[in-house]
């Protein structure tokens, strides 16, 4: 088999507060491959954030390592950091948009710290703020933006510089099941039209059944059981994704209904 | 009434007022920008390198804080007087409106820094995380969100400062820079001339509702242009 495109290899993250020591992973192991869109579930603490904050270096693993494509995060020098940043994309839960800057000056942001040309930029701000279905609101501040819109243009933030993987912490979380929906189809889309990694966390199992090809889940910062959705959903083995499906059950989504696991 | 105003801004009253006045807003023109400038370097100094900072060193942090807080537990009356020395070694003389404007700006910068420091403390870690995220370096996020970000409070702050500034120079002014304040102080205190005291007053009381009135303003228009307000 070829060589996963993410590589995490027996990962382990320490915090200290207080001189007192949390063991929030664990030995993390998780290959994901170029082009998925990946799940990651869990309870409120298993270590979500923590995990996919560590794909991106905003938090430093304490041990093991994580390869992403031809960058080995843990042995990143200090200088290379913001550039490996820079090529993935990063999407909230609370957006955390520029309020300072308009839709457009949010997209050129990252643009702009790639020191790219201002008329490359303009091009590229357009071009992705009409794939997320936004143009029309290029000059409006976030504070005139709905939640649905203020995601998307998250979303387009995090693609503008060509990112080779989009990191969701979850993004869908405060809006509502249509938006919810709009925003994942948006996912779902730029997966298939840009080709691009994503990797998603979530607290909904209708939104990885939905969105997801292969999924992971954290319990306590170990991987309980990792696979396809398909797999995962018909014969789930951990206690989190036993007790996440049974609610699922008469939690069902009626957007949902009808629909293919992809 | 008109008449009582007429008696209160006579000719040699406004005599004394008026190049009082122009002393007071050159050492306040002149103290501003300088202490701006230094009190948004050492304000951005103690949020970066806080321990949980962009850019950490917290014995830098610790000491410096340190010392900040010390100057501003003395009475300015002390600090302006320990200030004198340095304005001597700075501009090489101890009295009058160049030592006074050092004077001033020495007492004034941790006051500012101070506001900076917490103005800025108010932009949501999710705005420096997304910037971070996006691999945005420590320069990038303190010129491109952090002090846009922070721009509405880092105006209002601007304009406390200026006020302070003002009476501050009343403190300064005793040292030979003249100004309102000591226009207020020698005749009002000195002398028993109320007029003269009211309407050092006065001036000093239009200068500071009107600087306060163009910060809310230019605050407030801020804050509609983004449409957070
Ligand atoms: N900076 C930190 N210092 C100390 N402990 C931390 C820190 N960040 C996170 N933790 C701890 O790590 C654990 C996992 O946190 P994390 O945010 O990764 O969970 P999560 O799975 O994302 O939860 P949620 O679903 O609620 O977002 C928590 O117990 C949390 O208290
Ligand atoms: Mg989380």
């Amino acid at each position: 088999m070829a060589v996963p495109f993410i590589e995490i290899k027996n990962v382990f993250k320490i915090f200290t507060s207080h001189k007192q020591e949390f063991e929030v992973l664990k030995g993390i192991n998780l290959d994901i491959e170029k082009g998925d869109i990946f799940g990651i579930v869990g309870f409120s603490g298993a270590g979500k954030s923590t995990l996919i904050r560590c794909i991106n270096g905003l938090e430093t693993i304490s041990s093991g390592s994580i390869r992403v494509g031809k960058y080995q995060i843990n042995k990143l020098a200090k200088k290379d950091v913001n550039i490996y940043r820079q090529k993935i994309g990063m999407v909230f839960q609370h957006f955390n948009l520029f309020d300072s800057r308009t839709v457009y000056g949010n997209v050129s942001f990252p643009l702009e710290i790639a020191t790219k040309k201002k008329e490359e930029i303009h091009n590229r701000v357009l071009k992705i703020l009409d794939l997320v279905g936004i143009v029309n609101k290029k000059d409006f501040y976030p504070g005139q933006l709905s939640g649905g819109q203020k995601q998307r243009v998250g979303i387009a933030r995090a693609l503008a510089n060509h990112p080779s993987i989009l990191l969701s912490d979850e993004a869908t979380s405060a809006l509502d099941p249509v938006t919810s929906m709009s925003v994942l189809d948006l996912l779902k889309d730029i997966n298939k039209k840009l080709g691009l990694t994503i990797i998603l966390i979530t607290h909904s199992l209708d939104v990885v059944k939905y969105t997801c090809k292969n999924m992971a889940v954290l319990e306590n910062g170990i991987i309980a059981e990792k696979g396809s959705v398909k797999k995962i959903f018909e014969n789930p083995q951990s206690t989190t994704a036993k007790v996440f499906i049974k609610h699922n059950a008469h939690l069902s989504n009626p957007y949902l209904s009808g629909e293919e696991v992809c | 009434m008109l008449n009582f105003l007429a008696k209160l801004f006579r000719q040699e009253t406004l005599d004394i007022i008026l190049p009082a006045t122009w002393q007071t807003l050159y050492m306040v023109l002149v103290a501003t920008p300088i202490t701006i400038f230094f009190g948004l370097l050492f304000g951005i100094s103690l949020y970066i390198t806080d321990k949980n900072g962009l850019y950490p060193i917290p014995i830098f942090n610790k000491t410096f804080g340190a010392v900040i807080n010390a100057v501003l537990a003395l009475p300015s009356m002390i600090v302006i007087i320990l200030a004198l020395p340095i304005s001597k070694f700075i501009v090489g003389v101890s009295y009058g409106p160049k030592a006074c404007i050092i004077a001033l700006t020495i007492v004034c910068t941790p006051i500012f820094s101070r506001l900076v420091e917490s103005s800025i403390l108010e932009v949501s870690k999710g705005k420096i995380e997304a910037a971070k995220s996006m691999g945005a370096s420590t320069c990038d996020i303190i010129f491109k969100v952090m002090l846009p970000e922070a721009l509405p409070t880092l105006i209002r702050n601007f304009i406390v400062l200026t006020i302070t500034l003002i009476s501050i120079t009343a403190i300064a002014g005793t040292f030979g820079a003249g100004g309102l304040g000591e226009v207020a102080v020698r005749f009002g205190y000195h002398r028993f001339k109320i007029d003269i005291l009211l309407v050092a007053v006065l001036v000093l009381l239009v200068l500071v509702e009107s600087l306060q009135f163009l910060g809310d303003r230019l605050s407030k228009r801020i804050l509609k242009k983004r449409h957070l307000i």
